[in-house]
């Protein structure tokens, strides 16, 4: 089967007054896959989300999703047409019930109230859904968010820093939970757990300084000399 | 289930002191009822969806003159009402499609320098509405069919029906999907918009139901009262209704109506008492801000009434 390409983006650029944050990136997303977006702080990683997601308006290049441009789309519609994105920064309704928070999700794509309990389930919350969101632990939280996330049923889920701040143990359940969504829902994974992004994403691509450094397999970013140097060290 | 029962029970205590209420208490409910909705629209925006406006009085006055104007040109009542709901509406939408584009302290500022706006074109056209000194509507005006508005009874009754129909649509709204997606707008913008919610819609339908909520206040006070006046559009008049949200408990489809009631009978309690009462009205205020700043109503849903709407 050909691999199918699901989000295509070409020659983006970002410039916040002075600085480029994002220096015409070209980037493929294939459908079904993990795909894992790393690079040192500063790289331009939540910029080229922010961009990809909607949340920032796009300066220069363009953006195709399942064979469609969307480069003009503000955020609201491009959520619609199945691009989730979940914060970095935890970003829940602390003041709503947690069976209220996923309500507003599946809502939001025209579903029934009765599926809350199975989007809850889903992520192992279903014991807390009339809790306050707010009141829930950091880990809890960020469980929710995937939820809300998935609700939406995206084609495409944009997962920016899910285990920043999780226990190991969180992170492990995180994990298993992320590698059973592929091949139905394609991820994008921005992470700086290199153990974490070793195990789950198909393949990579290392941002530095706004640029493109590498794509490929783990082993691929593994044994590239650019990449050790500039990033792993090396 | 028993949150209707409730707002139902209010309205049939409002309709039984139609009958029980003495003459003073009788004609000052009518006019706490009318400008009770002018509070529920402006909690509608406020309360629910998170702005923030100082420019209400802008609707108010697009609905009062509105009628009032239309009925001096001969209109009879019932269209006049209606043309002035529609104004409240229309008004709202408008500087709404503007003001909207800012947020917090911005849309405040925004709000208020268009109902500025609006009370300066009031006075620049003095010769057609009466600037401050206003007018009074004609007796003929203010029949609405076979009613007549000028009597005491069909006055209350007329004022206690708009109320009733704004406080159960008003119910009906918050417990809707879309009076959901309001308060998420309230709670996070930035994530309701990430759900594929499309905020500025969102809030521009609710400013608007908000005006029109107010055009149909000021509507129903030119007719029921039969005074149109340039008081109205001033800032004092966008300030209050936020004042009875404040009191009665904002995000509480009861509240400003007990929030219009508490202030309404304080002025009057305080004022029988001393010349400086408005002194002990803000007394009073302020130490309701400091002591239940949630309101009246958000303090009991916070302590235990969690069904409130």
């Amino acid at each position: 089967m050909a691999a199918v390409t699901l989000l295509e983006a070409r020659g983006l650029t970002h410039r916040f007054g002075g600085l480029t944050a994002v220096r015409g990136v070209d980037f493929d997303l294939t459908q079904g896959e993990c795909h894992a977006l790393i690079g040192p702080n500063g790289a331009g990683k939540t910029t080229l989300v922010s961009l990809l997601s909607g949340r920032l308006p796009v300066q220069t290049g363009a953006i195709r999703f399942a064979g469609q441009d969307i480069t003009r789309l503000p955020a609201h519609q491009r959520v619609r047409r199945g691009i989730a994105y979940t914060f970095q920064i935890t970003s829940v309704y602390a003041g709503l019930s947690v069976a209220e928070n996923a309500g507003l999700a599946i809502q939001s794509r025209g579903g029934a109230e009765a599926e809350v309990p199975a989007a809850l389930a889903r992520v192992g919350l279903e014991g807390m859904a009339e809790a306050r969101a707010g009141t829930l632990s950091y880990g809890h939280q960020r469980l929710l968010e995937l939820a809300m996330g998935l609700a939406l049923h995206p084609r495409l889920l944009i997962l920016d820093e899910p285990t920043q701040g999780l226990s190991a143990g969180e992170i492990g359940r995180f994990k298993d939970l992320v590698a059973g969504l592929t091949p139905e829902i394609t991820v994008l994974l921005i992470e700086h757990n290199m153990e974490v992004v070793m195990d789950l994403a198909r393949r990579i691509t290392v941002l530095n300084f706004g640029e493109v450094l590498a794509t490929g397999t783990p082993k691929a970013i593994r044994a590239n000399r650019a990449v050790q140097s500039a990033y792993l060290g090396g | 289930m028993k949150a209707l029962l409730l707002h139902l029970g209010v309205l049939a205590g409002l309709l039984a002191l139609n009958f029980l209420a003495p003459a003073y208490h009788h004609a000052m409910l009518a006019r706490i009822m009318v400008l009770a909705v002018f509070g529920l629209g402006y909690n509608i925006a406020f309360g629910y969806t998170g702005l923030l406006s100082l420019g209400h009085a802008l609707y108010f006055a697009a609905g009062l003159y509105a009628t009032g104007l239309l009925s001096q040109a001969g209109w009879s009542a019932g269209p006049a009402l209606l043309a002035g709901v529609l104004a409240g509406g229309a008004i709202a939408l408008v500087s709404g499609a503007l003001a909207l584009r800012t947020a917090g302290v911005s849309l405040m500022i925004v709000t208020l320098m268009f109902a500025q706006a609006g009370y300066q074109t009031i006075l620049y056209y003095t010769p057609l509405t009466r600037g401050e000194e206003g007018f009074n509507l004609t007796n003929a005006g203010r029949m609405l069919g076979p009613v007549n508005l000028t009597e005491e009874t069909p006055r209350y009754l007329a004022a206690l029906a708009l109320f009733a129909v704004a406080l159960l649509l008003k119910l009906a709204l918050v417990r809707s999907r879309r009076g959901r997606v309001m308060v998420a707008v309230r709670e996070n913008e930035e994530r309701s918009r990430m759900l594929g919610y499309d905020v500025f819609r969102v809030k521009l339908v609710a400013l608007t139901l908000s005006g029109l909520y107010a055009g149909a206040a000021g509507a129903a006070w030119a007719v029921l009262f039969g005074y149109v006046g340039a008081g109205f559009a001033g800032i004092q008049y966008s300030i209050l209704p936020l004042l009875y949200t404040l009191l009665g408990g904002a995000g509480t489809v009861l509240g400003p109506f007990l929030g219009a009631l508490l202030m309404f009978y304080l002025i009057d309690l305080t004022s029988d008492v001393s010349q400086s009462y408005l002194f002990m009205v803000g007394a009073s205020l302020l130490i309701l801000v400091v002591f239940a700043p949630k309101g009246i109503l958000g303090s009991l849903r916070a302590r235990g009434l969690k069904w409130l709407p």
